[in-house]
């Protein structure tokens, strides 16, 4: 059980870098983004064909990076020069890199068994703690930067940045570019931690991500930008711990995961919804009867 | 400095729903001209203030400033001269960001934007003398969030994120309409000592018309997409409401019909 948990935390900290991107393009630009899918993969094959070509895994896991960012900016590109919308300029992006990924892999399953490894002798809790914690950082610094805010901005009020002279293109496709990066750095360090990459390993990694996002600030609140990425990281570890909980219910197992996870998301999206309803009734029903006791003791409605 | 040579624009040009916006709309103005724009709805006040900014490209005609032809000029190009405040309170600010980063944002007009940070103890400073110019104690909450103020506070705001870069041209479209009385009234005020402070050059449509007399140098009255009248420095100050609407009457052949429209 408790190996399971930790295993849980630790493949939550490999996750948590994919769930960063996804609140980049989901939350930050307000551009629901469906790369994804292909990106993470796409990472994770880059990760491991390089490896197995001899480029030491360190190397390998910032080719996915850069190799994620190119995903990304295909995918920027699409929407903003050529107009497509955005939730189709991802789709689209997401299937042709079905194929590219294949290409890159030469099949659809490649194992990294008996190569060298990122996390060769390491601790991949450690490893995975510190890449999520500084990372998670560097980002908090990048939002405070000139392009940082302008990037916020165009997600916030996309007219008042461009009448401020920001090109809304250009800052659009630098966040769906890092978003994708670090997509594709999270399939790379999930590669070595699993010893493979196989072609479908991407598919739904989008909920996942939204999944991630939207439990870590359901449960962790999102007041700051420190504060949100935070709940990120923890949101993405918090999924994989309900995931491996979920498994020891009796009955389950792994095909009702796609399941568990809508289950899951719809908690997360009703339950604060619910919880807000709830508050605002008791506090109306509170000052109602204020209301009333004043009223009565001054001897009736005047 | 600022030159609109005969622009005309149409929306949906050849089909039922065709709308002349703009018909040879020509106007020009020099440096610190401060022109209130009157006219009714539809008139094409809005239209002839997105045609400036570069939102929309004339059909016919040229935008010059400072005698250059800035009409292939996108909006985000321009905006280096052009400072803008929306009718909309929330349309000027970013509501999820701090007034601090919002002003960071303003601050960066026409700059490129690189990887230095937005706030640092030196533009905090600046930004904190700036807001307060406004007098409505903003700079002791420059870390709220902008979604957090009331509307006109969001407007005061926008004003000085438009101005604080000196652009060369000012467009306020209806800023204060969405305002109560009493903040409309700060933000009129505050506009006119930016304006005078700054000696910035000037377009302010209102529906106000006792505003549109008091404030600035010139005022021009719209029309169907033209400029039906044009009143300049030293007939404005004789000019009074009713004389004003008995003007329109008489060029137009109809009453003003505007269903914003204050007296005063
Ligand atoms: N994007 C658009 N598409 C089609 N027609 C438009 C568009 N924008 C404006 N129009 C039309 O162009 C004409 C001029 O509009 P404009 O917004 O400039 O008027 P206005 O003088 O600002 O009016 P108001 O006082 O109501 O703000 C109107 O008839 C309007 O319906
Ligand atoms: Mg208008």
């Amino acid at each position: 059980m408790l190996t399971s948990l930790l295993g849980a935390v630790e493949s939550g900290l490999l996750y948590a870098l994919m769930a960063l991107g996804v609140y980049i393009t989901y939350r930050v630009l307000d551009f629901p983004d469906l790369t994804v899918d292909g990106s993470f993969t796409t990472g994770a094959a880059i990760a491991t064909v390089l490896t197995l070509n001899g480029t030491p895994p360190v190397l390998s896991l910032i080719c996915s990076f850069i190799g994620g960012a190119l995903a990304g900016l295909m995918t920027g590109l699409l929407h903003t020069k050529g107009k497509i919308n955005g939730l189709l300029s991802g789709i689209i992006m997401m299937i042709a890199l079905y194929s590219i990924n294949l290409r890159i892999m030469g099949k659809p399953n490649v194992s990294l068994r008996g190569e060298a490894n990122l996390f060769d002798g390491a601790n991949v809790l450690l490893v995975g703690l510190i890449i999520a914690v500084g990372v998670k950082l560097l980002l908090d610094l990048f939002f405070k930067t000139n392009v940082g805010l302008s990037l916020r901005a165009t997600g916030d009020n996309k007219r008042m940045i461009q009448s401020f002279g920001a090109n809304t293109d250009r800052t659009t496709i630098i966040g769906v570019s890092l978003s994708n990066a670090l997509v594709a750095t999270s399939g790379g360090l999930i590669a070595f931690s699993t010893n493979q990459t196989n072609n479908n390993m991407g598919v739904g990694m989008i909920v996942i991500g939204l999944a991630s996002v939207i439990i870590g600030e359901a449960i962790f609140g999102k007041s700051s930008i420190f504060r949100t990425t935070l709940a990120v990281v923890l949101g993405a570890i918090a999924y994989r711990l309900i995931y491996a909980l979920a498994l020891r219910v009796p009955g389950m197992d792994a095909q009702d995961m796609k399941l568990i996870t809508a289950i899951i998301i719809v908690g997360a999206l009703v339950i604060p919804t619910i919880r807000s309803a709830i508050q605002d009734k008791s506090v109306s029903r509170k000052r109602a009867a204020e209301v009333i006791e004043k009223v009565a003791s001054k001897g009736g409605v005047s | 400095m600022l030159h609109i040579k005969e622009v005309s624009k149409l929306f949906n040009p050849g089909t039922i729903d065709e709308k002349v916006a703009l018909l040879k709309a020509d106007l020009q103005l020099k440096q610190g001209d401060f022109v209130t724009i009157i006219g009714s709805n539809g008139a094409g006040k809005s239209t002839l203030m997105n045609i400036i900014s570069g939102v929309l490209k004339p059909d016919i005609g040229v935008v010059e400033i400072d005698g250059n032809d800035v009409s292939s000029l996108p909006e985000h190009k321009r905006s280096q001269w052009i400072g803008r405040v929306f009718q909309d309170p929330m349309a000027g600010t970013a509501p999820r960001m701090t007034i601090e980063e919002n002003l960071a944002v303003a601050y960066k007009r026409g700059q490129s934007r690189g990887f230095s940070f937005g706030v640092t103890k030196k533009t905090k400073m600046i930004f904190r003398e700036e807001l307060s110019r406004l007098g409505i104690g903003l700079e002791n909450r420059m870390n709220a969030k902008v979604g957090l103020l009331s509307g006109g506070e969001r407007q005061a705001l926008s004003l000085l994120m438009a101005t604080f870069t000196r652009p060369q041209i000012l467009l306020l479209d209806e800023h204060t309409a969405a305002l109560d009385p009493a903040r409309a009234e700060l933000v009129t005020d505050l506009t006119e000592k930016i304006v005078k402070d700054l000696n910035l050059t000037t377009l302010m449509v209102t529906h106000n018309m006792e505003q549109a007399i008091r404030l600035g140098n010139r005022l021009i009255m719209m029309d169907k997409g033209q400029i039906i009248l044009q009143v300049n420095e030293d007939r404005k100050s004789e000019l009074t409401v009713e004389r004003l609407l008995g003007e329109f009457e008489q060029i137009s052949g109809k009453k003003m019909a505007d269903d914003r429209v204050v007296l005063g």
